[in-house]
């Protein structure tokens, strides 16, 4: 029977699978799992942001009521430290410092917030309760709270194996071919600036829930993760010496990541080890406080860049000084951050010739500084776009014309930069034309004239930006020290009367993989959406994977999806060539119907299946029964997502308040599969990047107290501070992957700041301003509005 | 220990609780109605707003004792008993307002709410201030003031249901 079908395939924007359950309260997340006998972990943190630890007394919690046990480092002594997953070689050779970072402190603490105790209880109250009556006694020590203060002669020093507490001192590019640029130039453009430091802040808190089974030896973590298999790798073989085999890691349905969820955190391996040791269930779960005070933030670099051009504008070389901050332990993914996916994205969207830049990596006494959307990326483009903005008004060319003077060109790709990347596609003259139409950027002088009327200073930026994502190919990010694989795992499982489940590696935390990837099944082997489900987050179910970050789902997950499905399709033909007494090269495969060329002969999807695994007529001897192929598939190259970002903000000189009024997005993520969710990431990545410009910042005090460690003081954005997002999308398809996706889950992040920030600088032309830093705060605007102004009278 | 009596979603309960018991931790511990979810601590983010007698109310801020004798809606409770989605419930899947689905209980609970308090309709800038006591990371909030300006003409009889014009 024939039933008719709304088109399911790529290109449609298919409502989501995974809704119904968030809807109506039946998601299942971390928190939300109770075991049998479970207990519950409180942590005991650290006030002081560097101090020794004379002694920890833990007599009179261990007595408190319903308390089970009490867990300092001297009981975790021989588990190791929390390994880090990338080394990055300074500019003399010698690998990065890499001190240990232990799960719970080892007589030394380091930041605000660094894990001293855990205490378990039959309640969390009880738990917490018990905490407070942990006697610790610490030796404050002085504290390096910025990266100044960590770099300055005699600066304290946090790990003794980092002297001057440096991580790496890197460079890329070709210096003397730079200099050289520089010293032909006929104008030089340079400023400073810091990018900010933020907090995460995915809405759910990070959570862990740890099971042991004597009888088997199993451990289970259920765990807050973008990707189960890396934190079974990690902890099991480098942290606890748990066997794979022995380990079962699960992220079930996991409420936003942004990159805070990638790394493997102490409270994983806390609660897998306490669950051994007494013998049942132990959950923990963050208060948000913990969450500010143990989640990896985000950016915090200080950068010196200077940016040479020639009598007409054209940009001829762009030399790049960073300090990245890497906080006080080296979280997963870090050292990588402010190299290989910063300081290689400086080219941008331009034909710079010659780039030089050199990054200091330094450890300070915060929390640790990882991938936060976007990673690297968005500093990257904040610099680059700021750059070109201040070499446009002192150059007096257009803001727009400078960069079309600079663009590469669209016939250029293949394009390979001065900084290891090699774009495989883009066009972004185009996305630029159609931004400004859509945002009608010739129009705008009449808006900032009727603004004014209304005693609103109006402004307009744009962007027009790179970024490098669906990482990544092995053999590459190993020899730029990756010490781990960055393909991805697909099983297509075709079931006997032809429904299908897809096991990924990939996880989904909010980016709809459900449906998407059902779709692309639905596309290639015709079969509904309804009946494809899509299996992730359970290393007991899923071969392998890498997990979720980096835009990379799709290019990579969705291309080993691809691959498998090409097997399932090869498979199927010699199937069918058999049932239907034809050559396999005979047939022919579309939407789920395999045909002898020519002919009206053809057999179902659902035919084949159950021919497979009802194999009476098959052939059995060149053939196994069933329909179920892995694939591994290892990206040739990253994928280059591109495009124009447009904001008007309007500032009231009376408060200083800047407000985005409207925002325009055209990127070009390659291939859409399902347009209503790329917007919804697009969207939400621009919010997140608004948040930066103008709202977000994470404080330290000299002390190392982190001031802003809720949601009461640091400033999330909110729905009052946000415009509609216009997002349309221009395609050029990735050239290495087949599916021709690009990846559209950071774009949103790291386009909008500066935007945002040149519509700001706009807006203020009239003050003399040149630069503003983010976020920028109505303090900051109207500080600069008041300037030189008398104070007015009491 | 002292006991609380309230009615959750239609059904009563009473329930042994400590003084410091918060009416989120009733929910999500002792009746295991785990879809209201705790994302600050604070009262900021709104990932736990339930109603308490037709209002919505921050139920990490609330203890259980207070809410003795109340009539509680969770989000497990909108749906019609034949699983039929309550109005804003569908205009969240249809205008995709939703994505990690953290703070979506919340927000439902706080839309309706809302709305209701609305019986002359919404503009953008009101729904936008409404929303002020409730966070999401992942959306930017286009989607949710859209699907809520769609459930709200449901609810107050000004269209017949939320499907989405093409687009």
């Amino acid at each position: 029977m024939n039933v008719v079908v709304p088109f399911e395939g790529i290109g449609a924007s298919v409502r989501r699978k995974e809704d119904l359950r968030f809807l109506s309260g039946r998601g299942q997340y971390t928190d939300d799992i109770v075991r049998p006998g479970q207990t519950a972990a409180y942590i005991l943190r650290s006030p002081h942001a560097h101090a020794t630890i004379r002694a920890i007394d833990t007599a009179a919690a261990k007595a408190m009521p319903g308390v089970v046990a009490v867990f300092t480092g001297a009981d975790m002594a021989g588990i190791g430290g929390l390994p880090c997953g990338w080394q990055i070689h300074s500019k003399d050779g010698s690998p990065m410092a890499e001190p240990k970072h232990p799960v719970l402190a080892e007589g030394k603490v380091r930041h605000v917030g660094d894990p001293v105790a855990v205490v378990i209880a039959e309640t969390r109250a009880q738990a917490k309760d018990a905490a407070e009556a942990i006697q610790v006694d610490y030796a404050v020590l002085p504290s390096a709270a910025t990266m100044e203060a960590a770099l300055a002669p005699g600066a304290p020093l946090i790990h003794e194996g980092a002297p001057g507490n440096l991580c790496y001192d890197w460079h890329i590019g070709d210096k003397a071919a730079n200099d050289a640029a520089f010293a032909r130039a006929a104008k030089v453009v340079s400023f400073e600036t810091t990018n900010n430091r933020l907090v995460p802040n995915a809405m759910e808190p990070r959570a862990a829930l740890g099971d042991y089974d004597p009888t088997t030896g199993e451990y289970t973590l259920w765990t807050t993760s973008q990707n189960p298999h890396v934190i079974r790798l990690l902890m099991g073989a480098f942290v606890l010496q748990i066997p794979e085999a022995k380990l079962r890691v699960v992220a079930p349905d996991v409420g936003g990541g942004f990159g805070s969820k990638i790394y493997h955190y102490a409270e994983e391996a806390i609660v897998t080890w306490a669950a051994g040791k007494i013998g049942r269930p132990v959950k923990w779960t963050a208060e948000r406080t913990e969450s500010f005070q143990s989640d990896a933030h985000g950016r915090d670099h200080v950068t010196k860049a200077e940016l040479a051009l020639d009598a007409d504008g054209r940009f001829l070389a762009l030399r790049v000084s960073t300090k990245a901050n890497m906080g006080a332990y080296l979280s997963t993914f870090a050292p990588c951050v402010p190299t290989y996916l910063y300081a290689t994205l400086l080219a941008g969207v331009y034909t710079t010739p010659t780039i030089y830049a050199e990054v200091k990596a330094v450890f300070t006494n915060t929390v640790p500084v990882d991938a936060y959307r976007g990673a690297g990326r968005p500093e990257a483009t904040y610099l680059l776009e700021r750059l070109v903005d201040i070499a446009a008004a002192e150059t007096g060319i257009d803001r727009i014309e400078i960069r079309r003077r600079n663009f590469i060109p669209t016939d250029a790709f293949p394009y390979q930069t001065p900084v290891a990347l090699q774009y495989d596609s883009g066009n972004y003259h185009a996305t630029l034309d159609e931004a400004l139409k859509a945002a009608d950027w010739a129009g705008f002088e009449a808006r900032r004239a009727e603004a004014a009327k209304r005693g609103k200073l109006r402004g307009i930026g744009c962007s027009t930006y790179l970024e490098a994502c669906g990482i990544a190919p092995s053999a590459v990010v190993g020899s730029l020290g990756a010490r781990a694989g960055l393909y991805e795992v697909g099983t297509i499982r075709v079931h006997p009367t032809g429904s299908v489940t897809v096991l990924t590696g990939a996880h989904s935390h909010g980016q709809g993989h459900e449906t998407t990837f059902a779709q692309l099944v639905a596309d290639r082997l015709g079969v509904p959406v309804a009946q494809v489900d899509v299996v992730h987050g359970d290393t007991a179910k899923v071969p392998f994977g890498m997990g979720t970050y980096g835009s990379r789902s799709l290019a990579v997950g969705g291309s080993a999806m691809f691959k498998a499905m090409d097997k399932v399709i090869a498979k199927g033909k010699k199937i069918a060539a058999h049932l239907m007494e034809a050559s396999v090269e005979d047939i022919e495969f579309d939407r789920g119907t395999f045909r002898v060329a020519g002919t009206d002969k053809a057999k179902s999807l659902a035919e084949i299946a159950l021919a497979a695994y009802v194999p009476h007529n098959y052939p059995i001897e060149e053939l196994e029964p069933g329909l179920e192929e892995t694939a591994f598939y290892d990206p040739k190259n990253f994928t280059y997502p591109g495009g124009c970002h447009v904001a008007e903000v309007e500032i009231d000189p009376e408060t200083g308040r800047a407000t985005v009024v409207t925002f325009t997005a055209v990127d070009d993520v390659g291939r859409v599969i399902n347009p209503m969710i790329v917007e919804g990431q697009v969207q939400g990545g621009v919010a997140q990047g608004i948040g930066q410009a103008l709202l977000e910042q994470a404080v330290y005090d000299e002390n190392g107290q982190l001031l802003s460690a809720s949601m009461m003081d640091y400033t999330m954005p909110r729905a009052d501070d946000l415009p509609l997002v216009g997002v349309a999308t221009h395609t050029t398809l990735c050239t290495h992957n087949p599916l021709g996706v690009k990846g559209c889950g950071e774009v949103g992040a790291i386009g909008s700041p500066p935007a945002v920030m040149n519509a700001v600088v706009d807006a203020l032309r009239d003050y003399g301003v040149r630069h503003i830093e983010m976020p920028a705060t109505p303090a900051k605007i109207w500080g600069i509005i008041n300037a030189g102004r008398p104070m007015a009278a009491e | 220990m002292p006991q609380v009596t309230l009615t959750v979603n239609g059904k009563a309960h009473t329930v042994e609780v400590e003084g410091r018991t918060l009416l989120v931790e009733l929910l999500r511990e002792k009746l295991r109605l785990t879809g209201t979810h705790v994302g600050c601590d604070t009262s900021q983010c709104g990932a736990c707003v339930v109603h308490v007698n037709g209002d919505s109310v921050k139920s990490c801020t609330m203890l259980a004792l207070q809410a003795d004798g109340a009539q509680v809606t969770t989000i497990e409770g909108l749906a019609k008993p034949d699983g039929t989605l309550h109005p804003m419930q569908e205009a969240f899947r249809e205008y995709h307002a939703l994505q990690c689905g953290f703070c979506t209980p919340g927000m439902v609970m706080s839309a309706i709410d809302l709305v209701q308090k609305h019986p002359q309709g919404l503009s953008e800038k009101e729904i936008r201030e409404g929303l002020e006591g409730n966070l999401c990371r992942c959306t930017g909030y286009h989607n949710i003031v859209k699907a809520i300006a769609a459930a709200a003409d449901v609810m107050h009889g000004k269209r017949t249901e939320v499907a989405r014009a093409a687009e």
